[in-house]
């Protein structure tokens, strides 16, 4: 680990001016994916800023039917909330589908949206990656590329995010939060995460210096909901695709549908053409099916996860299925 | 530095100051400074749950945090479990099921078991809950293989555990 300087913020402005200061820095909030970043030294920061103790931890209603996810509050307090439970089960179902108890009840809100890939080549500091060292490479794309992206991927970059939170919080259109050196402001979640493009370093929209400080989730979304993940072991491990889905029917016919696939792509990855197909269709096998065709039908898969469009497509047409089956 | 009290964090009920490095983890702060070697040491990187303790009552991996995030927090290792009502418990049911081989995983599986118990006492659901509405259910295979899936026994000696766990939470 490359020496850094240790800061303890007292309050958000406190840690917007510390992570503004001259030089790289990191927020550090549960530590569950940087610390192990800063162990490998592929984050090298001048300078963590230690944000655990700022009031950011609730999660708290909001008028019109929403609710506020603080950036701090923990993936097992958000998973375990009655609230999240009853209104948004696809956030809790998509938050229990990852890691392991022990991160979960470090990991947080903001941490979750900020996690890094773990593309092996990025973490690999003897290995070419773009994301890493703009500029050097990606060894991914002639490499072991099981794991990688599928769709919206570039020459430069095809690593996948790995959070499972995130593909909720896509599907729910939820809004990120944010306070920087020249104020606040909120962006839409399926806009925070960005595709790689030619500078797959960078991940988001956050500005230097900007810290998440809540999620807010739009109030509870009709009908059912739910989260669907294969991965290689039954337990603790990341996706190789997964799926966010809502859906309502009414007299038979989809009147709401949402659709967001997860482990595909450098962002979580709403499918809206699929969404549009499924509005209005008559909620039967044929519908799910067209629809998860459509949901993959730009994959461009690697040498390696031919798989991939295959198994998120019947992922997707399985759990379309099965939330039709519930009964209102 | 700016006059606030001292910043300390508590291992088993003893106050200690951080290290002056900020790159110490928990873990090597717990097991090199402190001489507190019943956590162990695996991948050191937040996968085989060996280094699990427990942070103001959480299970947690000590690897991956860093000693001076923890100022503040009560931290309780396999040590401080031997003076627990319930960490003793869960020891001795170890012992009865026959729940470990080589053992290395063991003071990881005995913290992340008394977590585990707090879980269910609080009413934590985990990916295995069918219902996440209904309140906590019994502690089915499906429910203690997913709630202890953050801890690996390379001995593969899963089953006794399940077995000692699972005869702690029904007493």
């Amino acid at each position: 680990m490359r020496e850094f300087v240790y800061l303890r913020a007292a309050s958000v402005a406190e840690a917007v001016a510390m992570a503004s200061d001259d030089g790289p820095a990191r927020y550090l909030a549960g530590g569950t994916n940087l610390v192990d970043l800063l162990r490998e030294e592929v984050e090298r920061p001048a300078r963590v800023v230690d944000i655990s103790g700022l009031p950011l931890s609730a999660v708290e209603d909001l008028p019109g039917g929403g609710l506020r996810l603080g950036a701090l509050a923990g993936n097992t307090q958000v998973a375990a909330d009655a609230r999240v439970r009853r209104r948004y089960p696809v956030l809790a179902r998509a938050i229990l589908a990852g890691a392991s108890p022990q991160l979960r009840n470090r990991a947080t809100v903001g941490g979750n949206l900020l996690q890094r890939t773990r593309c092996r080549y990025f973490y690999d500091t003897g290995a070419a990656c773009n994301k890493r060292t703009p500029g050097a490479g990606c060894d991914a794309l002639e490499g072991f590329n099981r794991a990688h992206a599928v769709l919206g991927a570039s020459p430069s970059c095809v690593a996948v995010h790995p959070s499972d939170m995130c593909v909720a919080l896509a599907v729910l259109d939820a809004t990120v939060n944010l306070t920087g050196p020249e104020g606040e402001r909120s962006v839409p979640f399926t806009g925070f995460h960005v595709l790689p493009g030619l500078t797959p370093q960078v991940e988001t929209v956050l500005r230097d210096g900007e810290l998440v400080t809540s999620v807010d989730l739009p109030p509870a979304p009709p009908g059912h909901g739910t989260y669907a993940k294969v991965r290689d072991r039954a337990g603790f491990a990341f996706a190789l695709v997964s799926t966010a889905l809502l859906l309502h029917v009414e007299d038979g016919r989809i009147v709401f549908a949402r659709v967001a696939l997860g482990g595909v792509a450098h962002k979580p990855w709403r499918a809206r053409a699929a969404e549009d197909l499924l509005e209005g269709a008559t909620a039967d096998a044929a519908s799910f099916e067209r629809a998860a065709s459509l949901a993959l039908a730009d994959a461009r898969p690697l040498r390696h996860n031919g798989f991939k469009p295959i198994l998120a497509a019947r992922l997707v047409r399985r759990t379309l299925t099965e939330l039709a089956a519930i009964t209102p | 530095m700016d006059g606030r009290a001292p910043l300390r964090l508590r291992v088993n009920g003893q106050p200690h100051e951080p290290p002056a490095d900020p790159r110490v983890s928990l873990l090597d702060f717990l097991r090199d400074h402190l001489r507190l070697t019943g956590t162990k040491k695996g991948c050191d990187q937040g996968a085989c749950g060996t280094c699990t303790v427990l942070a103001d009552g959480l299970r947690v991996y000590a690897c991956l945090l860093l000693a001076v995030q923890c100022v503040g927090m009560e931290i309780v290792t396999v040590e401080g479990l031997a003076d627990d009502e319930l960490g003793a418990r869960v020891q001795e049911a170890f012992v009865r099921h026959d729940a470990l081989q080589c053992g290395y995983c063991t003071p990881g599986q005995v913290c992340s078991a008394v977590g585990l118990l707090a879980e269910l006492r609080d009413g934590v659901p985990s990916a295995a809950t069918p219902d996440l509405t209904a309140p906590p259910g019994e502690l089915t295979d499906a429910e203690l293989g997913e709630r202890m899936a953050g801890n690996v026994c390379r001995c593969g000696t899963y089953h006794h555990i399940a077995a000692a766990i699972r005869e702690v939470a029904a007493t």
